[in-house]
């Protein structure tokens, strides 16, 4: 299937070159496609663009994971605790329908302008689509399957290890997608709002003098990176989801 | 009486009731089992048979601890239950192996839980896999098994725990006729390897006159109780294909059959109460 993609890329691309250059879209506020191709080069030629893009994946990746690991704990215990969940399901469902990414600029406030606060943007976004994965997850682990580790003898602890956990994961897995591309969103905007470095600052410094051809490298860049960290998701998934039935695909293999 | 019969009792209910809250109504409740005393013999094979929606598998999960009775109580080996059943192995009607752990994975879990040594519980594992004929798909997954195969992963699970009483809840209801009779001889054959008391719950008369020492016939739901016993005095060793075509057999199923008709009738709302 691959060629088809590169070839439907390739066609919109090409339109867009041609439209461009004839002048029927306007270059200034369209961007040119072999422009900002020449523009990500000239970044990884010059190597411009790794201090950015290394502050940027670093604030992605710590939002990730530790946004995925509070939402996994968070997840577990709710979903173990009807007390607690019931207590805080009101808070958690108000919180989580929050437009968060205006709280962004408090968290420079309380965080500083370094990567924290931009991490803490991520985390907020990520942690609430674990977190509701999770708790559904292991509300709906199967009673027979629960029953019968009680009666194989495993204690409390041991469900939770051997049963709550790996129930759990499916469902993490399948939130992980949504957060991949969540993370980047916090890193990004949290940037965009107030950084000295990043990927979100070259854009927002692009913008600034209205040169549209780096602001689409800078995207063009951020999607690479979120296609290549969901791809990697998808990679750990196959390798720790082995026990899962594999969906029949339909289609031709070409 | 059993030739198994050796006088201990293996479990006893003493009038046990259970009461649930009734579903969406307040203050209103549903009697599923009601006053039902009932022993098993230690080593007894004991079949409960009833029409659908009957208090079976309500009893099941009282003697294994999974439910606590509203009234009356259970003993497990002359020893009050509290909580969970530990003396108790339990055969689900549905799927419940670990769909994320392979068939020997499976078999070791229980060992796992009990803290017993990775290699020793491995290989009592490969064991019981051998001994349900699966050796060679220790490593696959519950979903890459059929279903008679994950019944009988399931079987070699609970039985690697030497568990003195083995509950088992219709285990073999949704296999086809074929592999479930299969499945019977198999457990026929574990058993009488390895005596130990079995109380097994089904419909099906036949599948319960075939492998039981004795059927106990529940009434209706709601509010069920054991309606009448019959002592299955068939000869050991049985085959389940074979044994059907007994003339003794057939007698029982006549006899058993008259006695559950009158409760099936009802439970389908074809009598009138």
């Amino acid at each position: 299937m691959w060629p088809w993609h590169v070839l439907l890329l390739a066609i919109v691309l090409a339109a867009w070159q041609i439209l461009t250059k004839t002048e029927i879209l306007p270059p200034f506020f369209f961007g040119e496609p072999l422009q900002v191709g020449s523009r990500i080069i000239n970044w990884f030629v010059t190597g411009k663009i790794f201090p950015h893009l290394g502050v940027t994946l670093m604030e992605t990746l710590l939002a990730f994971s530790i946004g995925t690991l509070l939402g996994l704990a968070a997840g577990l215990w709710l979903g173990l605790t009807p007390f607690a969940a019931r207590l805080l399901d009101p808070y958690m469902t108000a919180v989580n329908s929050m437009p968060r990414v205006i709280l962004a600029p408090i968290f420079a406030v309380w965080f500083g302008l370094g990567i924290w606060s931009k991490v803490v943007l991520g985390v907020t976004l990520v942690f609430f689509i674990v977190f509701f994965s999770v708790y559904h997850g292991v509300r709906e682990v199967s009673p027979v399957v629960l029953a019968n580790a009680r009666m194989l003898g495993a204690n409390r602890r041991q469900l939770l290890r051997h049963v709550y956990l790996p129930s759990a994961t499916a469902w993490v897995f399948a939130s992980l997608h949504t957060s991949v591309g969540m993370a980047f969103v916090g890193a990004v905007v949290g940037e965009y709002l107030g950084s000295a470095r990043g990927v979100g600052y070259l854009i927002l410094q692009a913008e600034g003098v209205f040169d549209i051809n780096t602001v689409l490298a800078g995207v063009a860049v951020l999607t690479a990176c979120a296609l290549l960290l969901d791809r990697l998701v998808t990679v750990v998934e196959r390798r720790l989801l082995t026990w899962r039935p594999v969906q029949a695909e339909t289609g031709s293999q070409s | 009486m059993s030739a198994r019969q050796t006088g201990t009792q293996a479990l006893a209910f003493d009038s046990v009731s259970c009461t649930f809250p009734a579903r969406g109504r307040a203050r209103e409740t549903y009697t599923a089992v009601c006053e039902t005393s009932l022993t098993i013999a230690d080593g007894e094979f004991v079949s409960l048979v009833g029409p659908t929606g009957c208090g079976k598998s309500t009893l099941l999960n009282v003697a294994a601890g999974l439910l606590a009775p509203t009234q009356g109580q259970v003993h497990v080996l002359g020893q009050r239950l509290h909580g969970l059943n530990r003396e108790a192995g339990y055969l689900f009607q549905a799927d419940a192996l670990f769909p994320w752990r392979t068939a020997l994975d499976n078999v070791i879990a229980g060992l796992e839980f009990r803290s017993v040594p990775r290699d020793a519980a491995r290989e009592s594992a490969m064991q019981w896999l051998k001994r349900v004929g699966l050796e060679s798909h220790a490593a696959k997954y519950p979903h890459e098994l059929s279903g008679g195969m994950r019944k009988r992963v399931a079987l070699a699970q609970t039985l690697i725990l030497e568990p003195k009483l083995l509950l088992m809840d219709e285990p073999f209801s949704a296999l086809d006729v074929q592999t479930r009779q299969l499945m019977e001889n198999e457990l026929l054959n574990l058993w009488s390897q390895d005596v130990r008391t079995v109380f097994f719950v089904t419909h099906d008369l036949e599948e319960a006159i075939a492998l039981s020492d004795r059927v106990v016939v529940l009434s209706a739901g709601p509010a069920c109780h054991p309606i009448g016993e019959f002592d299955i005095d068939l000869p050991r060793p049985r085959d389940v294909q074979e044994i059907g075509l007994h003339p003794r057999f057939v007698e029982l199923h006549a006899a058993i059959w008259q006695a559950l008709k009158h409760e099936v009738l009802k439970a389908h709302g074809l009598l009138d109460a």
